[in-house]
C-alpha cells in the first residue's frame, strides 16, 4: 500500500478586499466590455471616415435620440435577461400605452393624469407577464409571445387603425424638446441608465436579479423570494417600455396602434451585443448601453451613405450574429484560463 | 496485490498507472486495474476516492494526466466517448442518457437507426423485432413500443443495458446501479449481470454497498484518496477486511472532536409523515449537538432534510423551534426561524457559479445588510465577507473571484460561510464533505466542532461512515424513510450503524 499524498491546494494568498485588488478585478472585468466597445469604436472610425457629417454634435445627438426608445427598453430588457428570462411583449406595450395616453390628452384629460395612466398600464402589464410566469408556470418566451399579440390587438381595437391626433402642444416636450443642447429623451435614457446601472450593482434586489437567472434552486434555498423578484423585474420592463411609449406618442404627436412595432428585437440584439448572457445571470448593463449606440450608429452611418433600408436590415443581422460570436468565443477562453 | 500473469490477454482491461489532477485536487495518482474477461469486478473506496474519475477517463470524458489503457493487451488512445463505444466500452450512469419521449426500441438503436427508418416510412417492424431479440437474450420483459419515460428506473437501467449490449459492449460500467432499486429488482439486475458474464462481457461495478460485493462481484478493487489499494479474489476477503482497506486510517486523528456543552432542544421533529418517503419521524436537536443522520442513498434522510427547510411539505406532524410549533412552507421562512442548510449538490443547489466570492457569501443576509432593505451598505458587506474569508480560510485571490474558479473544498466552505453569515440556531448539513479533498475535509469538520462549542445545533446527513462515527455526539439512523436506531457516541460503531441502515435490526427508540 502506498501513502498518502500531500493534498496539491490551489495557490495559498491571503484574502485581501484591498482597494487595489479590487481596482484591478475591475479593469480586468471592463477590459471584456472592450471587445464590444472596441467594435464600437470602429464602427464610428469607418463612418467618420466615409462621412464627414457623421462625427458632428448633432448628429451625434441625432444618434441618441433615435436610439433613446430602444435603450430605455432594452434597459428593462436586461433585468429580465440576467433572471433568465425574455419580454417579447415590449414592443406592443409601447404602442398601447402611447394610445392610452394619447387618448386620454384628446379627450382631454390633465396631462400628468394621462402621463401617470399610461405609465401605469406599463408597469401593469409587466407584472402581468410575470404572473404568467411565476404563479402560470408558463415559460417566458410564450407568455410573452401571447401578450405581445393581446396588447398589440387591443392597441389597434382602440384606434381602429388610425392614428390619435389633436393632442395639445404641452405634450411635445417629452418627446421633442432640448434640456440644453440635449434632447430631452436622450436625458431621461441616460438617467434611466443610471438608476438602472444602480439598482443591478448596488442594492440588494439587483443582486437577487442575478441570483435567480444564475441558480434558481440555489436562490430559493438561500431564501430569496424568486416569484417577487421576478414580477419586480417583468414589471420593471412593463414599466420603461410604458415610459418609451409615451415618448415615443410625443415625438409623434400622436398614438398610433402600430407604434412600437419590433421594438422588442432592437432591445433583445441591444442586450445581445451587449455581452448578456441569454441563459441568465451573467452581464452587465454597461454592455447594453453599448449594444444599443452600436445599434443605433450602424442605422446612422448607413443612412448617410444612402444604404438602402433592406441592406441595412441585413448588415444589422450580420453584425449581430458576428459580435455574439466573438463574444461567446473571448468568454471561451477567459473560462479556459 | 495481484501477480502479474504470464499468459496475453488475459485481461480485456488493463489501466496502468492513471494520474489525473483537478485544481485543487489529485484525483488519480498512478491508480492501476485489471479487469478479466466475462468477470464482475467490483470497484470499491470512499466518497472522492477515485471510482468515478477513473471510470470517467475509461469512457473518454475526461483526459487523463499520465498512464495508459490497454483493451486486449493493445494500448488505445481514449480521446471522447465515441472512441470508447468504439473500443466496446458502455458506461451506466446513475442519471441516464435516454430520451423520455422515445420508445424503447428508438433508444435502443438512438442514432443508428438505418437511413430509411430516419425517414416519414419508419419501418417499426423491423426496428421493434431488433429490440425484441435483444431484449430476449436478456431474458427481458420490456415492450419495445413503449415510450421509456412510463418505465420504472429499474427498467430503465435495463434498456440502457441493451444498448449496451447492441453496441457489442464488451465492457459495461455500472455507477451505483442498485442506489435507487428495490431489492426484488437488484435480484433482477444480479440476474442480468449473469447473463452479461455468461456472454463473455466484463462488468465493472462500482457501488457502496459491500454486501452486494460479495453477491455478485468475482474480484474487488479498493481505492482510496486517490490511490490503488488492492486487488482481491472475493473468496479469499471478508466485508472488515474491505473496510480497513477503504478507510486505512485512525478515526481519532482525521476527526479530533471538541467536547461542547450540550443545552436545551432547539430543533424538535414530531411525527412527520410524507407519502412514499418518510415514516413517523421523530428527532430533536439540541444546542451545540452535532447529530449524525446515517443511512443508504434513498433512505429518506435527504426528504427530511427538505421538510425541515420548507422545501417539500409534510403529509403530517409538526416542527417545533426552540419549544413553538412553526409552520414552514418557504426556505425563506426556515431562515427567518433560525435555521440554515447546507445543501447536497452545491453547485446545483447552492452556488451562484458564474457570480464573485462576495455575492456567494452575503447572498442571505444582504437585504439585512442594506439601507430600507434595498441600498447595500458596501462597507458592512466587505467586512463581513473578509471576515468570513478568513475564519473559513477561503483560498481565494479576492472576495471578487468567480466562485466557478474556486476549487471544490472552497466552494463548499463558500457555502458554509453564507450560512454562517445569517447565524442560524440550527444548521442541516447534507454531504457537507462531498468530494472535497482530505485537507479542507479536516477544515470543516473542525469548523463545525467550533459552530457547537458557540451553541449552533447541527444536523448532519452523511454516508460516510468515518466521518458520522467522527463527528457526530449522537447518531440517528434511517432506513426506508423510518428512524431505526439511535445511537450514543460512546456506543456506536460501523456495523451497529450499517445493521440498523440495511434494515436488519430494528430496535430503540423510533419504534
Amino acid at each position: 500500500m502506498k501513502e498518502h499524498a500531500e493534498p496539491i491546494t490551489c495557490v495559498a494568498k491571503p484574502a485581501r478586499v484591498g482597494f487595489y485588488a479590487r481596482f484591478l478585478d475591475w479593469i480586468g472585468r471592463q477590459i471584456f466590455q472592450m471587445g464590444v466597445l472596441v467594435g464600437f469604436l470602429a464602427l464610428c472610425v469607418f463612418f467618420t471616415l466615409t462621412s464627414p457629417y457623421f462625427l458632428s454634435f448633432d448628429n451625434m445627438m441625432n444618434v441618441a435620440r433615435q436610439i433613446s426608445m430602444i435603450g430605455i427598453i432594452a434597459v428593462g430588457m436586461t433585468f429580465v435577461i440576467i433572471a433568465a428570462g425574455i419580454d417579447l411583449s415590449v414592443g406592443s406595450v409601447v404602442g398601447l400605452a402611447g394610445c392610452i395616453t394619447a387618448g386620454l390628452l384628446r379627450d382631454g384629460i390633465p396631462m400628468p393624469v394621462a402621463i401617470l395612466t399610461g405609465l401605469s398600464f406599463g408597469l401593469i402589464s409587466g407584472i402581468a407577464n410575470g404572473f404568467l410566469v411565476t404563479k402560470g408556470g408558463l415559460p417566458p418566451f410564450i407568455a410573452t409571445l401571447a401578450s405581445m399579440s393581446v396588447w398589440r390587438g387591443l392597441a389597434l381595437t382602440y384606434t381602429q387603425g388610425y392614428a390619435i391626433f389633436g393632442l395639445p402642444k404641452g405634450f411635445g416636450f417629452i418627446g421633442r424638446s432640448y434640456m440644453g443642447p440635449v434632447p430631452t429623451p436622450v436625458v431621461i435614457m441616460f438617467v434611466v441608465f443610471a438608476i438602472g446601472y444602480y439598482v443591478l450593482n448596488h442594492t440588494a434586489f439587483g443582486r437577487y436579479v442575478y441570483a435567480v437567472g444564475g441558480n434558481i434552486q440555489a436562490a430559493k434555498l438561500s431564501g430569496v423570494h424568486v416569484d417577487r423578484t421576478l414580477l419586480a423585474v417583468y414589471g420593471l420592463s412593463g414599466f420603461f417600455s410604458g415610459l418609451s411609449g409615451i415618448i415615443l406618442a410625443s415625438r409623434l404627436m400622436s398614438g398610433q396602434g402600430a407604434a412600437g412595432t419590433g421594438y422588442e428585437l432592437d432591445a433583445i440584439a441591444s442586450c445581445a451585443l451587449g455581452g448578456i448572457s441569454l441563459m441568465g445571470g451573467e452581464g452587465n448593463l454597461v454592455g447594453t448601453i453599448i449594444g444599443a449606440f452600436i445599434i443605433g450608429v450602424l442605422a446612422n452611418g448607413m443612412t448617410l451613405l444612402n444604404v438602402s433600408s433592406f441592406y441595412q436590415m441585413m448588415v444589422k443581422g450580420l453584425v449581430i450574429m458576428l459580435a455574439v460570436f466573438v463574444d461567446l468565443k473571448l468568454k471561451a477562453r477567459r473560462e479556459k484560463k | 496485490m495481484d501477480v502479474h500473469s504470464p499468459i496475453k490477454n488475459e485481461y480485456v482491461l488493463e489501466m496502468r498507472d492513471i494520474c489525473k489532477a483537478f485544481p485543487g485536487v489529485q484525483a488519480l495518482d498512478k491508480v492501476s486495474l485489471r479487469v478479466r474477461r466475462g468477470e464482475v469486478h467490483a470497484l470499491v473506496g470512499e466518497n472522492g476516492a477515485g471510482k468515478s474519475t477513473l471510470m470517467k477517463i475509461l469512457a473518454g470524458a475526461h483526459p487523463c494526466d499520465a498512464g495508459e489503457i490497454l483493451i486486449d493487451g493493445k494500448p488505445v488512445e481514449i480521446s471522447d466517448p465515441i472512441t470508447a463505444q468504439r473500443l466496446g466500452i458502455s458506461m451506466i450512469y446513475q442519471e441516464f442518457n435516454l430520451v423520455p419521449s422515445l420508445s424503447v426500441a428508438e433508444n435502443i438503436f438512438l442514432g443508428r437507426l438505418p437511413a430509411a427508418w430516419g425517414w416519414a416510412h419508419l419501418n417499426r417492424n423491423a426496428l421493434f423485432a431488433s429490440a425484441r431479440e435483444l431484449l430476449d437474450r436478456l431474458h427481458l420483459s420490456v415492450d419495445p413500443g413503449e415510450k421509456v419515460k412510463y418505465l420504472s428506473v429499474a427498467k430503465k437501467q435495463m434498456v440502457e443495458i441493451a444498448k449496451a449490449l447492441s453496441l457489442q459492449a464488451k465492457i459495461i460500467v455500472m455507477d451505483e446501479p442498485t442506489s435507487a432499486l428495490t431489492l426484488a429488482e437488484t435480484e433482477t439486475l444480479f440476474e442480468m449481470i449473469c447473463h452479461l458474464k455468461d456472454q463473455g462481457v466484463a462488468v465493472i461495478f462500482i457501488t457502496h454497498r459491500l454486501e452486494e460485493v460479495f453477491a455478485i462481484a468475482d474480484r474487488v478493487t479498493v481505492l482510496r484518496d486517490g490511490h490503488y489499494i488492492a486487488t482481491r479474489d472475493i473468496c479469499e476477503i471478508d466485508q472488515p477486511t474491505i473496510v480497513s482497506m477503504m478507510v486505512g486510517r485512525e478515526l481519532t486523528t482525521l476527526f479530533p472532536k471538541v467536547e461542547t456543552k450540550i443545552g436545551d432542544t432547539v430543533l424538535e421533529v414530531r411525527n412527520v409523515n410524507k407519502e412514499g418517503a418518510l415514516r413517523n419521524i421523530n428527532l430533536k436537536v439540541r444546542k451545540g449537538e452535532i447529530v449524525g443522520l446515517a443511512g443508504l442513498v434513498g433512505a429518506g434522510r435527504t426528504d427530511l432534510a427538505k421538510v425541515i427547510f420548507g422545501i417539500d411539505s409534510a403529509d403530517s406532524g409538526e416542527i417545533l423551534i426552540d419549544g413553538l410549533p412553526r409552520p414552514i412552507r418557504s426556505p425563506w421562512q426556515a431562515i427567518e426561524c433560525g435555521l440554515g442548510l447546507v445543501p447536497e449538490d452545491r453547485k446545483e443547489q447552492a452556488l451562484f457559479l458564474a457570480r464573485p466570492v462576495r455575492d456567494n457569501i452575503s447572498m442571505a443576509v444582504i437585504r439585512l445588510l442594506s439601507w430600507l432593505g434595498f441600498a447595500i451598505r458596501h462597507r458592512q458587506e466587505d467586512d463581513l465577507v473578509a471576515r468570513y474569508i478568513r475564519q473559513l480560510n477561503i483560498r481565494t485571490p479576492s472576495a471578487m473571484q468567480l466562485v466557478r474558479n474556486l476549487s471544490g473544498g472552497n466552494q463548499q466552505k463558500t457555502v458554509i460561510a453564507r450560512w454562517l453569515a445569517a447565524t442560524p440556531k440550527v444548521l442541516i448539513m447534507d454531504e457537507p464533505t462531498r468530494g472535497i479533498d482530505v485537507g479542507a475535509k479536516a477544515e470543516i469538520h473542525a469548523l463545525m466542532g467550533k459552530l457547537a462549542q458557540e451553541g449552533v445545533g447541527i444536523l448532519m446527513i452523511s454516508s460516510e461512515l468515518p466521518e458520522i462515527l467522527g463527528v457526530s455526539d449522537r447518531i440517528v439512523v434511517m432506513h426506508e424513510g423510518r428512524i431505526t436506531r439511535e445511537f450514543d457516541r460512546s456506543e456506536a460503531t460501523q456495523e451497529l450503524i450499517m445493521q440498523a441502515a440495511t434494515g436488519r435490526e430494528e430496535c430503540g427508540e423510533g419504534q
